[in-house]
């Protein structure tokens, strides 16, 4: 039993120390700001998790982070660092938004899956591209996502001018925005069938997060493909050799996490959001998806409770702003246990120092020689 | 009427190039050196809210410069600290670098002004061309007037970063801490000490160039007025193939991009702006592939490296 304890102690440290930090540093710079740390963190909280509505906000806000912070972790389960899930995101918003246009008339209980599935699809496409572009040709995925990142988001506003603008669609003036999304196609609000959620956006999107957490659990730790993916992540020549191929589990491992930001964008798009808007910045959701997945120890399951600590640092800002309190303290909270959790040997985390640390375990000087000559230069 | 067009485009090319190949040349410094930088994009919103600030405070825009520098190397040495001591993830550590920039500088903003979105206008800003006497030079003279400061010293610094890294004994150096710091370390170069240097150069650089956003372009500090910019930078970096020549001519494809886009009315082109911004994005993905040579990276850019 105590050894249980402690290392589930060992496992959870780094996190919650992290956060502790974060926490203590946002106090730091209410009180250069001149206010009490104590009645801004409570403002914080009962911003966010007060009263079932002001909760509900919380889970709309938790609903796209937990996704694509599912969409960070499987990568990074597989040594995989997903930059994209944001280009993949936009990518599938702005299917998802022409999707719901042109296959409004079915009905709802077609469309809606059929629109989620449109969603993973695309976003599933996109990071698929890195995933060839890595498995096929060693071009760093981090390089080729941020590129694409940038393509998808300059492509949305091209087709949200154009194609899809309610200027060509409906002959309106032309408008910085997409049609919007037709009511059949829409996910159902918390609040029509539980009416204390009252003013809160929370919608079914929560449940479809929840759910795709879950599956991916089962899918990383109960299948033979999660079994391979992982294998690569830990150690791609030791996989290969075990006859996991590596090129066939990068390009998956890329193509279900683009699929899981895409079922990000889709989600918030059915919502609440109902259209996309020209931008000329990306939304930001995968740069936070990357905090959920690293606070969460890239395990699906703990990317739940991470994405809910974000989720109420961002809804609760607004209560520490009426006041009388800088909403930024909450992003400086978010960006500091981001610092601290690189740098705490993070690596500790990322499947190459499983490897090193099994090395060390078994201890005898051959093995430091060989993890000396093979493991260092050049992963 | 056709060369006022033209030279309009030019000129504002590389006005629009200057930032990224001062931050550009950042990246070829510390990914050379084997650090990846992706946290230029923060160091250069630290670099134009600091200038901003000092300007302000001081009334000299020259001192602005000197702060968003002395930022930059912080805000680098925290990217350092991380990637090369703690043997964190370099990833991780710029994107945090960028959160936090974009957190902090808006809490500042706040703070000091008491407004958010952005600051006031600086007392003293960079924007005119320091040497009068090249724009007496026909036609070219033209385009100079339109140069600040940054121009010149950023089209100085790509030979003098060329001339650093492939010419000079320190310049191998940095590029064998890049390549193999193992080997390097048996002939007795210091890989931690290279890669420092190389992280806090790139720090002066990307610091440089915010301060080229802000002071030396709009004469304000506005919140995401960087929106992107670091990534840019980062892409041209790559698509120069981590050369400073090379990141020079990817800064100038990206800044033709958006001057033609700007200028796109006055030529009568019907092109969609958004794949006119689109095209150095695609440039670098194919020179990435290998259709026209293949970009190959510093072999440990990216790896933490470990003494025995």
């Amino acid at each position: 039993m105590k050894n249980k304890l402690k290392f589930t102690w060992d496992v959870l440290k780094l996190p919650v120390i992290a956060v502790i930090v974060g926490f203590i540093v946002g106090a730091v710079c209410i009180l250069i700001a001149g206010s009490n740390p104590a009645t801004a963190y409570a403002a914080l909280f009962r911003g966010s998790l007060g009263s079932i509505p002001s909760f509900g906000e919380t889970l709309y806000k938790v609903t796209p982070i937990l996704l694509t912070g599912l969409s960070a972790a499987i990568g990074f389960r597989c040594g995989l660092f997903n930059i994209g899930s944001e280009g993949q995101y936009v990518m599938a918003s702005i299917v998802t938004v022409a999707g719901a246009w042109y296959l409004q008339g079915l009905p709802s209980f077609i469309l809606v899956p059929l629109l989620l599935m449109l969603g993973i699809l695309s976003g599933g496409v996109w990071g698929g591209i890195a995933g060839i572009l890595k498995a096929n040709m060693g071009i760093n995925e981090v390089i080729s996502t941020i590129m694409l990142n940038w393509i998808a988001l300059y492509l949305s506003n091209y087709l949200v001018r154009t194609v899809l603008n309610p200027s060509t669609i409906l002959g309106d003036i032309s408008k910085g925005h997409t049609v919007i999304v037709p009511d059949a196609a829409r996910l159902t609000k918390f609040k029509e069938f539980i009416p204390a959620f009252g003013y809160s956006s929370a919608h079914t999107g929560i449940l479809i997060a929840l759910a795709a957490a879950v599956g991916m659990w089962f899918l990383l730790f109960k299948t033979t493909l999660g079994y391979e993916i992982r294998g690569v992540g830990l150690n791609p020549q030791a996989a290969e050799y075990g006859g996991i191929n590596n090129k066939k589990n990068t390009f998956l491992a890329m193509f279900i996490s683009g699929g899981l930001a895409g079922l990000a964008g889709s989600v918030q798009i059915l919502g609440l959001v109902y259209m996309v808007n020209q931008s000329t910045e990306l939304p930001g959701y995968g740069f936070t998806g990357l905090s959920v997945a690293l606070v969460g120890l890239s395990h699906p399951l703990g990317c739940i409770p991470a994405a809910l600590l974000f989720g109420i640092l961002d809804n609760g800002s607004r209560q520490m702003q009426l006041s009388g309190i800088p909403k930024e303290i909450t992003k400086i909270i978010s960006a500091v246990i981001l610092v601290f959790v690189a740098g705490s040997l993070l690596m500790k985390y990322v499947p190459e120092y499983f490897e090193k640390r099994k090395m060390k375990r078994s201890g005898v000087d051959g093995g430091k020689q060989a993890s000396a000559g093979a493991g260092k230069e050049g992963i | 009427m056709n060369t006022a067009i033209i030279l309009a485009v030019v000129a504002s090319a590389i006005r629009l190039a200057t930032p990224l190949l001062l931050a550009a040349l950042g990246g070829v410094f510390s990914e050379r050196s084997g650090v990846v930088n992706i946290g230029l994009e923060g160091i250069m919103i630290f670099g134009a809210f600091f200038s901003v600030w000092f300007t302000h405070i001081t009334g000299n825009a020259w001192i602005g410069v000197v702060a968003a520098i002395l930022f930059g190397v912080i805000a680098a040495s925290l990217l350092a600290v991380i990637s090369i001591n703690l043997k964190g993830n370099q990833i991780i550590a710029g994107t945090a670098i960028n959160l936090l920039a974009a957190a902090l500088t808006a809490f500042l903003l706040e703070l000091i002004w008491h407004r958010s979105g952005s600051t006031p206008i600086c007392p003293d800003m960079l924007t005119s061309n320091p040497f009068k006497f090249l724009e007496a030079i026909p036609i070219l003279g033209d385009l100079c007037k339109q140069f600040t400061p940054f121009v010149y010293l950023s089209f100085m610094l790509v030979f003098v970063t060329y001339y650093i890294l492939w010419k000079t004994p320190w310049g191998l150096h940095v590029r064998a801490v890049g390549e193999h710091p193992r080997a390097a370390d048996t002939v007795g170069i210091g890989v931690y000490k290279t890669r420092w240097t190389c992280v806090l150069i790139s720090g002066v650089l990307a610091g440089l160039a915010g301060a080229c956003l802000s002071v030396g372009t709009v004469g304000l500090f506005r919140e995401g007025m960087v929106a992107g910019k670091g990534f840019i930078a980062l892409a041209a970096m790559v698509f120069g193939k981590w050369h400073p020549v090379g990141a020079l001519s990817g800064c100038l494809l990206f800044g033709l991009c958006s001057a033609i886009q700007i200028q796109a009315q006055s030529f009568g082109i019907d092109a969609p702006s958004e794949f006119l911004a689109m095209v150095p994005y695609l440039a670098t993905i194919i020179v990435l592939i290998g259709v026209v040579g293949k970009a190959v990276a510093p072999k440990a850019d990216g790896t933490p490296y470990e003494k025995d």
